[in-house]
């Protein structure tokens, strides 16, 4: 899955940014071409006489989406790899709601506002210094409601998981929603702004017939499952597995743990109850049937220095684990080695409360020690401390670079 | 604003003939809404293919606000948690991939307005304002406007189209609420564009 390209280890930084200028260049002249410099017809959109704000908006997201979803289906771009906006419900829509009150007052959205200035509108200008101002408010203001501005947050949250329904029907809901709001739209600009639109040029059917196919084909491609996307990377990360590239020592995971140049975040992928007997300090539970449910939640808003470990009582869930999140391209995941049997062997837990099992379980993957009360991380080999130990081992832990990912708005 | 242009200039630099290069083109007409929908979704699909982004324009606004207040008071911008994950200590606000973007718009529209010769000093209003009152309001509406596109984390270029096209649910909901928005007052305001 090459795309979207890592630009900045492929071309270095001065070349990505102007990938991203020449992305701008082509984002403005579509505006202006489009007559968004104006504000009088973007105005005209709130009182149905010129639905053209309307027609470009949703025309530009579906053809995007049916594209996207498209090279998604196709295996070409990696969905996981692409910003999907985090959704912090109130914020936004009370931002929405502000911004609605802005656009009509002063005829621009930021966006529009820096194409008219460049055309030297001159309202253009004035709504491009106001913009500034007010930003420079909220830069300032935003501490007095810092916490209900970070409030209702949930995640990288698609409609798709929202509604529980597959990617194509989305898809192809969303094409004929925009659609049905296309015809509506006409039917307005023709009752409030005397648009005849028997003059609208004929081709726009055709374009709608072929939108409302790809959508279809959207459906009937589906999407990448996680045994698919395994088979994909299966060869060069098997590979890794088996010359134990990414499996690290107990020391080198306490040592991480006390790091501060790196944030580490503990995966225990075994059951609830084992978890609840013993788990390393700072570990968070997720059972590995569970773990899919995880992913969007560690996609979004990982800093660059975040690395996972999974932990298992062995090796055998934690190496599963360590396949659906790399086939999920979750980047810098490694597993615990041995587990936590092997990480309570390292740091000598034996004692009065842990002791080694005298009749193991049969196979692997099971805990070998008993536990006298479920203490979860209460344990002192819950946390050794670093200073103590001495080990030695291989250092595996190599931060790859992590692509420039956050949101338009989110800068 | 003067008409004035710092744009590489012809050889031939008489004041009225860079005048006509740049303001006597013959203005052309909008294309059909449609068309620019089409062309700005395939923008909008490269942005998302090639770098994993999409597209935005008032978070690059918001860092060089940000990079200006770094330059004058360091400290305030360092004491003030928001401003110090884009500006604290040695981080430059302007070292992000949205700064190139949003002077890649302005050349883009820029190019675009010239060459279809809509480059015009004006102020577009409705017949029933004044050109001050409207130079006012656009700075009023400006102010709201880049107030809300914060605090939404995305204007109407990063949230709605970029977050509508990945089918996010915070960025559908956040495009109901400007157009619900805009036309709730509409009404109220319709002497300001009729």
């Amino acid at each position: 899955m090459p795309f979207p390209l890592p630009l900045e280890a492929l071309v270095g930084k001065p070349l990505m940014y102007l990938i991203f200028g020449l992305i701008g260049f082509g984002f403005g002249f579509v505006l202006e071409i489009s007559g968004f410099g104006n504000s009088k017809k973007l105005a005209a959109q709130f009182y149905f006489k010129d639905m053209t704000v309307l027609k470009v908006m949703f025309t530009a997201i579906i053809v995007a989406m049916v594209l996207i979803f498209t090279m998604v289906g196709l295996g070409v771009l990696d969905f996981n790899q692409v910003w999907v906006n985090p959704t912090y419900l109130w914020p936004g829509i009370v931002g929405g709601l502000i911004m609605g009150v802005g656009f009509v007052i002063g005829g621009f959205c930021p966006g529009t506002s820096l194409v008219a200035a460049s055309t030297f509108k001159v309202d253009g200008v004035f709504f491009v210094l106001g913009g500034l101002f007010g930003i420079f408010l909220f830069g300032e203001t935003e501490q007095y409601f810092d916490t209900w501005w970070n409030s209702s947050y949930y995640g990288r949250l698609t409609i798709m998981d929202w509604l529980g329904l597959s990617t194509g029907v989305v898809v192809v809901a969303v094409v004929l929603m925009a659609l049905f709001m296309f015809w509506a739209g006409e039917k307005l600009e023709h009752r409030f702004g005397g648009v005849d639109q028997k003059r609208a040029p004929k081709w726009r059917y055709a374009g709608a017939g072929v939108l409302l196919a790809a959508a279809v084909g959207v459906l009937l491609i589906g999407q990448p499952t996680t045994e698919s996307k395994w088979q994909r990377v299966a060869t060069v990360k098997d590979a890794a597995l088996v010359n134990r590239e990414v499996q690290i020592h107990p020391g080198e995971l306490l040592a991480s743990l006390g790091d501060d140049a790196l944030r580490v975040v503990v995966l225990d992928v075994r059951p609830e109850s084992e978890y609840n007997l013993f788990h390393i300090q700072g570990a968070q539970n997720a059972p590995l049937d569970q773990l899919p449910s995880f992913i969007p939640e560690l996609h979004a808003k990982q800093a660059a220095n975040t690395v996972f470990v999974t932990v298992g009582n062995d090796e055998e869930a934690a190496t599963n684990a360590w396949k659906l999140l790399t086939a999920e391209s979750v980047p810098n995941v490694y597993i615990l080695e041995g587990g936590i049997n092997n990480w309570l062997a390292t740091f000598e837990a034996e004692g009065s409360e842990i002791q080694a099992t005298p009749t193991p379980m049969p196979g692997n993957d099971t805990l070998k020690y008993v536990f006298a009360s479920a203490l979860g991380d209460r344990y002192a080999a819950a946390a050794p401390s670093p200073h103590e130990w001495e080990l030695e081992y291989t250092p595996k832990i190599k931060l790859q670079i992590q692509r420039d990912k956050s949101g338009g708005g989110c800068g | 604003m003067t008409a004035q242009v710092s744009a590489p200039a012809p050889a031939q630099t008489k004041g009225s003939a860079l005048k006509a290069f740049f303001f006597h083109r013959p203005e052309r007409k909008y294309i059909n809404a449609y068309l620019g929908g089409a062309l700005l979704g395939l923008v909008l699909f490269t942005s998302f293919f090639l770098t994993g982004n999409g597209l935005g324009a008032s978070g690059g606004l918001n860092r060089i606000i940000v990079y200006f207040q770094d330059m004058v008071a360091p400290e305030h911008v360092d004491r003030v948690a928001y401003l110090l994950k884009l500006a604290g200590g040695e981080k430059n606000a302007l070292d992000d991939w949205i700064v190139p973007m949003i002077f890649g718009t302005l050349i883009g529209g820029f190019v675009a307005g010239w060459w279809f010769g809509r480059l015009k000093v004006v102020t577009n209003k409705g017949p029933q304002i004044s050109v001050r009152t409207r130079w006012a309001l656009a700075f009023v509406g400006g102010g709201i406007m880049g107030y809300g596109a914060r605090m939404a984390r995305g204007c109407t270029s990063g949230q709605a189209l970029s977050g509508g096209a990945v089918l996010s649910v915070g960025s559908w909901a956040f495009m109901f609420a400007v157009f619900a928005g805009a036309y709730a007052l509409a009404y109220f305001v319709r002497k300001l564009w009729n």
